[in-house]
């Protein structure tokens, strides 16, 4: 379990994240949603410790991540997965050695046991006889699962995802989500996903935390977000027509 | 930003990348990497540029020695010291700092601006340390022998514009490089080939590591690493030849 406690985080004189206070839970899928220029990103890579918070505190599984030594900083860093918004997939290795990276670092595995990890990761996201392309080759879904791959090829226990459906059609971005949610239940992942698709919202949400101008304006699953009448979330969720109609027959069936 | 920030986070910078490798087998993969990217793919353009200059040199002293009290030894011995002091280790590296100075700022920028340098501080890596340290022993290392090749090359070069051109004999080229040789101003050519080899790595480095934006930012960031570094080697060059050699 992840839990923030009054994180505030600013960049000289811009105050972008004003006290935020939240947990997420392993096992589960957990959403930050909001507006560009709410937090999101400030706020995730405080959580990964990118960024230092200039007071709060950021706790996994009871360790308050500033408190670390330099030994427990690493090894901590190791539990992480990260999945970047534009995948951040090292242009100058193959598919295969990206995803070998962080076994070449950090285990004194041989090249058959981590050839063997690598393939079975690459299997797991189903992406297949892709080992030897590099990523200029790969589409936009096929990077984002490579990089889902090198961010659980360590079997992480924290898994974070910056906006991993940006840049992707619907059906991939489906794909992605039910992956991201799959891996979450199957290897009881504590699971962060910093996103703008609504539909990750309504399908993987299990937990939504709503930022607002670097605060929390609302938390909470995603039926209940048919439900509030919280008017920032309401208003950011149900900006589209569609959905609109959307909560409007839900509301209507539930009544 | 004034200058003194710029040299201390440059010393900040310095003080994270001469850490050991977190993984020795990662890092010779690295180091013969940079070694084939910086050193030996740099091989063609030296050795094109070091033989042409080397025979302008002979031919512009021999050219310009009208006095027949002169002896055309002294064109051999001229093209040799102005080799050897100044062409092969100065503006060799004055044209590495381009070409490889570019490359590195460049690259590290783009990894910087696609958030791979972050993915590689996610992991745990010290990520100044596994982009930076190869590049800066890959240059320090093989530079000395870049620049060798570009002093024998060049001598070459004088002597066949010699022979070509009919200004002077071979032999009496011959015996101007023979004369009056002294070990001191090769070690003197090396001492600033390693001063100059770690500035190509580290000024780029640094300008790629901290560029901010996207790749409009990487591309001022490289001319700007091209431009300092070169400012950096004449400067330095002119503090080790009064250091040196007076």
């Amino acid at each position: 379990m992840i839990a923030v406690k009054d994180l505030h985080k600013g960049f000289g004189d811009v105050k972008v994240l004003k006290g935020i206070s939240t947990t997420f839970q392993a096992g589960e899928t957990s959403l930050i949603i909001g507006q560009s220029g709410s937090g999101k990103t400030v706020f995730l890579k405080s959580l990964i410790g990118l960024h230092v918070p200039e007071s709060g505190t950021i706790s996994f599984d009871g360790r308050i991540n500033t408190d670390f030594t330099m030994e427990a900083k690493r090894a901590w860093r190791q539990e992480i997965g990260m999945v970047f918004q534009g995948s951040a997939l090292f242009d100058s290795q193959t598919v295969e050695e990206n995803v070998m990276f962080p076994l070449k670092m950090f285990t004194n595995n041989s090249q058959k046991e981590m050839l063997d990890r690598v393939n079975f990761v690459l299997d797991r996201v189903n992406l297949f006889n892709a080992n030897k392309k590099f990523p200029a080759e790969l589409s936009g879904g096929m990077q984002k699962r490579v990089a889902i791959a090198r961010a659980i090829v360590m079997n992480p226990k924290y898994l974070f995802c910056d906006e991993p459906n940006s840049g992707l059609d619907p059906q991939t971005a489906i794909v992605i989500d039910n992956l991201i949610q799959e891996i979450t239940a199957e290897y009881k992942i504590t699971t962060v996903i910093n996103t703008h698709d609504m539909n990750s919202v309504m399908e993987i949400g299990k937990k939504i935390v709503f930022l607002k101008n670097g605060v929390k304006a609302w938390e909470g699953t995603k039926n209940e977000i048919f439900k509030t009448d919280n008017e920032a979330i309401v208003e950011f969720v149900y900006s589209s027509n569609l959905f609109k109609k959307v909560r409007q027959a839900y509301l209507n069936e539930t009544k | 930003m004034n200058y003194l920030e710029h040299f201390g986070k440059y010393c900040m910078m310095l003080g994270q990348v001469f850490k050991a490798p977190q993984r020795p087998r990662v890092f010779r993969d690295a180091l013969f990497k940079d070694i084939e990217e910086l050193g030996l793919k740099s091989l063609g353009i030296i050795m094109f540029i070091s033989f042409f200059i080397g025979g302008v040199i002979a031919l512009q002293t021999a050219l310009n020695l009208e006095d027949p009290l002169i002896p055309d030894s002294l064109i051999g011995f001229a093209a040799k010291r102005s080799i050897i002091l100044e062409f092969a280790p100065t503006f060799c590296s004055i044209i590495l700092a381009g070409k490889v100075g570019s490359y590195i700022t460049s690259s590290i920028g783009t990894m910087r601006v696609t958030e791979q340098i972050d993915a590689l501080e996610v992991m745990g890596i010290n990520s100044l340390n596994h982009l930076v340290l190869p590049k800066i022993i890959a240059t320090v290392f093989f530079y000395p022998f870049l620049i060798c090749l570009g002093m024998i090359l060049g001598i070459f070069g004088g002597w066949l514009a010699g022979v070509l051109s009919g200004l002077f004999t071979g032999t009496d080229y011959i015996i101007g490089i023979q004369s009056d040789f002294q070990p001191f101003l090769l070690v003197y050519a090396m001492i600033k080939t390693l001063v100059f080899a770690f500035l190509i790595s580290t000024v780029p480095s640094y300008h790629g590591y901290y560029v901010k934006g996207g790749s409009l930012a990487v591309g001022k960031a490289s001319t700007q690493a091209v431009v300092w570094t070169t400012v950096l080697i004449v400067i330095s060059n002119y503090f080790l030849t009064q250091m040196l050699l007076t």
